[in-house]
């Protein structure tokens, strides 16, 4: 794929993800919260929703959330670098740090859970 | 207070809270990774924070942060990319953080008082 301009950018596609995964994790949040919550209801009610997360798509799901924290966590890091101490040279270095860093948490907890 | 000071002000919440999210979230992504080792379970997570005073007070100031840093961040992207008035947008954000907060405080503290076997 060919792409003209400022989108043929590490920084600009570095900027989407961060933008995406803090919208899709501010989403997610809501839904979080109320499982945690669900312990106000006792030990079974919270262990009643934790087995439906056993489903395989369920799992999938979660190995993308933990790669988008971890990719927003990085993204941010490298955002603040940006913007406190200026420096742009070794930013795209940064952008594949961050991104193999998100990977690697991913495969970690991937690894884990299955 | 002027509209450049309101974005200033936010902007400089943005990142404080960011700082704070920084080492909350690596210390969240090792508990994950770490927890689910042996499966994940009510018991796992209960027995982890329940009566823990270290954990409430992690997650407690981890909350807080995500209700500053979160609403700003919706907002910031609402007021860019959508036509919603910025009097909106405020709101949105206002809301967002009160739901956070509330949803977020009930779940700290329904896990620091849950008892393992309830």
């Amino acid at each position: 794929m060919k792409l003209s301009g400022h989108r043929n950018h590490a920084h600009y596609w570095a900027f989407v993800l961060h933008r995406v995964s803090g919208l899709l994790l501010a989403i997610f949040l809501p839904a979080h919260f109320y499982v945690l919550g669900l312990a106000i209801q006792g030990e079974a009610a919270m262990d009643g929703f934790i087995r439906w997360t056993d489903a395989p798509l369920v799992k999938a799901a979660e190995v993308i959330l933990i790669i988008l924290l971890a990719a927003h966590l990085t993204g941010g890091l490298r955002l603040m670098a940006l913007e406190f101490f200026g420096s742009r040279e070794s930013s795209k270095t940064a952008v594949a740090i961050g991104a193999g860093i998100s990977l690697a948490v991913g495969l970690a907890f991937l690894i884990n859970v299955v | 207070m002027s509209n450049a000071r309101v974005e200033t002000k936010l902007w400089v919440w943005q990142r404080l809270s960011a700082a704070v999210l920084a080492v909350c979230v690596v210390v969240h992504l090792i508990v994950i990774v770490y927890a689910v080792q042996d499966g994940l379970s009510a018991a796992e997570i209960i027995g982890r924070v329940s009566g823990n005073f270290l954990w409430l007070a992690f997650y407690s100031i981890f909350v807080t942060a995500i209700a500053v840093h979160a609403p700003i961040g919706v907002r910031t992207i609402l007021k860019e990319m959508t036509d919603i008035s910025p009097k909106a947008t405020h709101m949105i954000m206002a809301t967002f953080s009160l739901v956070i907060l509330a949803m977020g405080f009930r779940a700290v503290i329904g896990l620091f008082t849950a008892s393992v076997g309830a």
